[in-house]
């Protein structure tokens, strides 16, 4: 017999208060970002050394902004959820893992703000 | 005290880093973390490419000064292998999460693998950024 409450059952979470949604998102993201990253390094490399000129129109295209918008947001996503475990794993004291765990977060969101904000600039 | 220095030494010893034979799962293992440190660092390199593109011709010559100088290409290079390998691991990884590929042979096998198609792809990819800027 089981003590958990069945609101607690159908949830299927325990005292952790939660589940499972940091690995799943950190495969989502993985999954996503198998074809955008292809995209990218073939787009980077085709346009190397290309004039300023063309490197804007590729960017401004919607679908090519769309797609570094989309790379720039699942990598940075990505990139928080992995840096976590790693701080988790090898910053055993609370005071640095929480410093760390807080400068992972904020240096993840400022670099994807300012990377949006570059792509949107171009595009629109 | 002369009692314990005198007793034979039959207990089995761990495996010590310095003398573990490494083998390629463990090699990809570490090599996944540490590509992934790189790229989290490598993000500012990927901002600057796009604040310097937004911000006009002048900013984004700057970049791409940094970015043609040797050390820059080197740098460019390192985020190329970097990238590679964890896409090409991190496939590895999500058949492992569906629960294929775990017989020691075959995860040999696909790490391997992950090696020779990291080598195959990134040079495609450097060939390919070096036929765009006029190489050949």
């Amino acid at each position: 017999m089981s003590i958990q409450t069945p609101l607690g059952r159908v949830r299927g979470l325990g005292s952790a208060k939660s589940g499972v949604e940091h690995f799943w998102q950190q495969r989502v993201t993985a999954v996503a970002l198998v074809p955008l990253t292809l995209w990218f390094v073939w787009s980077v490399a085709r346009y190397a050394g290309a004039p300023y000129g063309d490197v804007i129109v590729f960017l401004a295209n919607p679908f090519n902004a769309a797609a570094m918008l989309l790379f720039v947001i699942a990598g940075l996503y990505h990139m928080m959820l992995g840096v976590q475990v790693i701080i988790e794993d090898y910053v055993p004291s609370e005071g640095p893992k929480l410093t760390l765990l807080l400068v992972n977060k904020f240096a993840g969101f400022s670099i994807g703000a300012i990377c949006a904000i570059a792509v949107l600039r171009i595009a629109i | 005290m002369a009692e314990i220095r005198s007793r034979p030494r039959s207990r089995p010893l761990s495996p010590h880093l310095q003398i573990y034979r490494w083998p390629v799962t463990m090699a990809t293992s570490i090599l996944h973390r540490l590509t992934g440190v790189g790229l989290a660092i490598g993000t500012l390199v990927l901002a600057w490419w796009l604040v310097a593109a937004s911000m006009g011709s002048d900013s984004y010559g700057i970049f791409e000064s940094a970015a043609f100088h040797w050390f820059g290409r080197f740098v460019l290079f390192g985020f190329t292998v970097a990238l590679v390998f964890h896409m090409l691991n991190g496939i590895r990884h999500l058949f492992w999460d569906v629960g294929l590929g775990f017989k020691v042979s075959t995860a040999n096998a696909s790490g391997i693998a992950v090696f020779l198609l990291t080598l195959v792809l990134t040079l495609a990819i450097w060939m390919l950024a070096y036929r765009s800027m006029g190489a050949w």
